[in-house]
């Protein structure tokens, strides 16, 4: 049976009680996007500065409880430098790790193999696929990011296409 | 890291007997054998304390016996067949709205409509009465205190036929701000506003508010979800228009609801939906409608649900509904003297501290611990309690929180329960505290 020692690992306290990359970034030319979690109220924003393909800069903000906030502040950490391509390969990775689907339903599915991506300090957060409830905390942040990336490139898409 | 058995020191203390608090009436030993959940299931080795029912109780065996009896026994449609299982089963059905009617002093059976739950009940007046007689230029008063399923139905009513919605505020202490009310209801032709609140207990003056609307012309609906299932409830004295309940909060399955209106009222109502069972009569250029209460039930209704939502009613008024609720108020004066002495100020209970004054729950934030981990850290001693914004969002939002953990106890809850939770909650700082 899954004790609570499984979900509050300490680096996951650790990011809940001193966030990482907490505050905003000026829009335009940032983005914003915000994730919400229906069920319990969980917040995430994620503001995104892309330079080319490259993870410029990212602010996290929004309130909620430890694994949703920790999940976001050490996602902010990981992506930082990234180019948009690694940070693709880590969003598998890390919702491999939870066995969620990567098509936006949450959808369980096998587990991704991504041997040649390390999640690093994010696999603290494994411990969170025994607690079925507190998954969609995990992934807020994630699922956040990705309309954020969706968002950023947008206009960028619509000029090509125009 | 965390080691329950490092906690779990207080949980063997036996209940602690205070002079002063308030005995109750109840037996509450042979009501919980009544309640197999309650009474059987072990929760990660420990007998489960089960403190949500304000989202929905459990149900007693006889309940649930009711319902499998009508199946073995009694089971086919209603209202159709000229056979005599079809007069059995219609029976059923309509012996249990005969129960729910008297349940809460209706005049007649004719005026308890079954519905889904209450918040059919509520979108069945929006859509009926509302779609009728609501346009721009009106207003509808509703309250700070509400659950989405009296917001929501209006606020969709509203953008589409253009009406005002209006806000009766709070006081500090979590009680309607009334100072305002008659403003409030100048020109209005509905109040809807809920008896007691599912966040904060809060009890309502419905027959102050009722008779405060009708001098202003405004018609009445009442969210009773809250209120139904912990007092004697007596629909006349309340003065309201139509009432909203849940048979699943008060002992009964889910799937069934009831909308209790004054039968003047019902009869000059449209419709809700169509289909079988509403119609007296129908040709290929219109129908007319059947009598209330059928009227407002299109299709073939929830048979077993009624006769096990009839069943509720006979257990509940078995052991009485002023003994369920003076059980309730000690539970809440032995829970609130209990948080306090262990946690003084490092645990916040809203709304207000007078147990009579509020229903049988307590919302609360602990230290800067999330509720939401918060009740992650109760249920490893199998207590449920629940944690969220409660489906009443404007209202978090008004309180200055995001989210709460609430516990709400019922009949077949004790001290022991209350005693749990109060030992459990500390464990949190094992983790959270630094």
């Amino acid at each position: 049976m899954a004790g609570l020692e499984d979900l509050y690992r300490e680096i996951v306290l650790d990011h809940y009680k001193t966030p990482r990359n907490r505050g905003e970034l000026q829009t335009p030319p940032a983005v914003r996007a915000e994730g919400l979690n229906p069920l319990c109220g969980d917040e995430v924003v994620v503001y995104l500065m892309l330079e080319g393909d490259q993870v410029a800069d990212v602010k996290i903000g929004g309130q909620g409880c430890s694994i949703s906030q920790s999940s976001a502040s050490m996602m902010s950490a990981a992506i930082k430098g990234k180019t948009l391509r690694e940070v693709s390969d880590l969003t598998h990775a890390f919702k491999g790790m939870l066995m969620v689907g990567d098509h936006g339903h949450d959808s369980e599915v096998e587990p991704h193999e991504h041997p040649e991506v390390a999640l690093g300090e994010m696999e603290a957060l494994k411990g969170v696929m025994k607690f079925p409830s507190r998954i969609k905390c995990a992934t807020l942040s994630w699922n956040t990011l990705i309309q954020a990336i969706h968002e950023a490139r947008s206009p960028e898409a619509a000029a090509q296409e125009g | 890291m965390i080691d329950p058995a490092d906690t779990d020191t207080d949980t063997a203390t036996a209940t602690r007997l205070d002079p002063l608090d308030p005995p109750s009436p109840l037996d509450v030993a042979s009501i919980k054998a009544d309640f197999p959940l309650v009474a059987e299931r072990l929760e990660r080795g420990h007998p489960i304390v089960f403190l949500d029912s304000a989202a929905s109780s459990q149900k007693p065996r006889q309940v649930l016996d009711a319902m499998t009896r009508y199946y073995e026994r009694h089971h086919t449609n209603v209202h159709r067949g000229a056979y005599q299982l079809a007069e059995e089963a219609t029976d059923a059905q309509e012996g249990a709205r005969d129960k729910v009617a008297r349940f809460i002093g209706a005049a007649s059976s004719r005026e308890v409509i079954f519905t889904r739950n209450a918040t059919e009940a509520v979108n069945l007046v929006a859509q009926t009465w509302g779609r009728q007689n609501l346009g721009v230029g009106d207003a509808v008063v509703l309250s700070h205190l509400e659950h989405h399923s009296n917001i929501v139905p209006w606020q969709m009513l509203a953008a589409e036929k253009g009406f005002e919605l209006r806000w009766i505020g709070l006081t500090a202490d979590g009680q309607l701000d009334l100072s305002d009310l008659d403003r409030l209801l100048d020109g209005a032709k509905l109040l809807a506003v809920s008896a007691a609140s599912n966040v904060l207990g809060t009890l309502t003056p419905v027959p102050f508010l009722a008779q405060a609307a009708h001098q202003a012309g405004a018609k009445v609906l009442v969210d009773a979800c809250q209120y139904v299932p912990h007092h004697r409830c007596d629909v006349q004295a309340m003065g309201a228009d139509w009432i909203a309940f849940s048979a699943h909060k008060m002992c009964g399955p889910t799937g069934i609801g009831a909308l209790w209106g004054r039968e003047a009222i019902l009869e000059a109502m449209p419709p809700f939906l169509g289909g079988g069972s509403m119609i007296l009569n129908v040709t290929l250029e219109g129908f007319t409608t059947a009598e209330l209460p059928h009227k407002f039930e299109a299709g073939t209704p929830a048979i077993a649900e009624a006769v096990g939502f009839g069943a509720a009613v006979d257990y509940l008024d078995k052991v009485g509904m002023d003994n369920v609720l003076a059980h309730e108020q000690a539970l809440t004066a032995y829970a609130f003297r209990r948080l306090h002495e262990r946690y003084g100020d490092d645990l916040r209970i809203l709304g207000s501290t007078e147990p009579s004054q509020r229903c049988g729950l307590a919302s609360f934030v602990y230290k800067d611990v999330h509720p939401h981990d918060l009740s992650q850290i109760l249920d490893e001693r199998g207590i449920c309690v629940r944690a969220g914004h409660h489906c009443a969002k404007p209202l978090m939002k008004q309180l200055g929180v995001n989210a709460t953990a609430r516990a709400s106890w019922y009949l077949y809850n004790d001290r022991s329960d209350i005693d749990a939770l109060v030992d459990a909650i500390g464990a949190a700082d094992g983790i959270f505290d630094w």
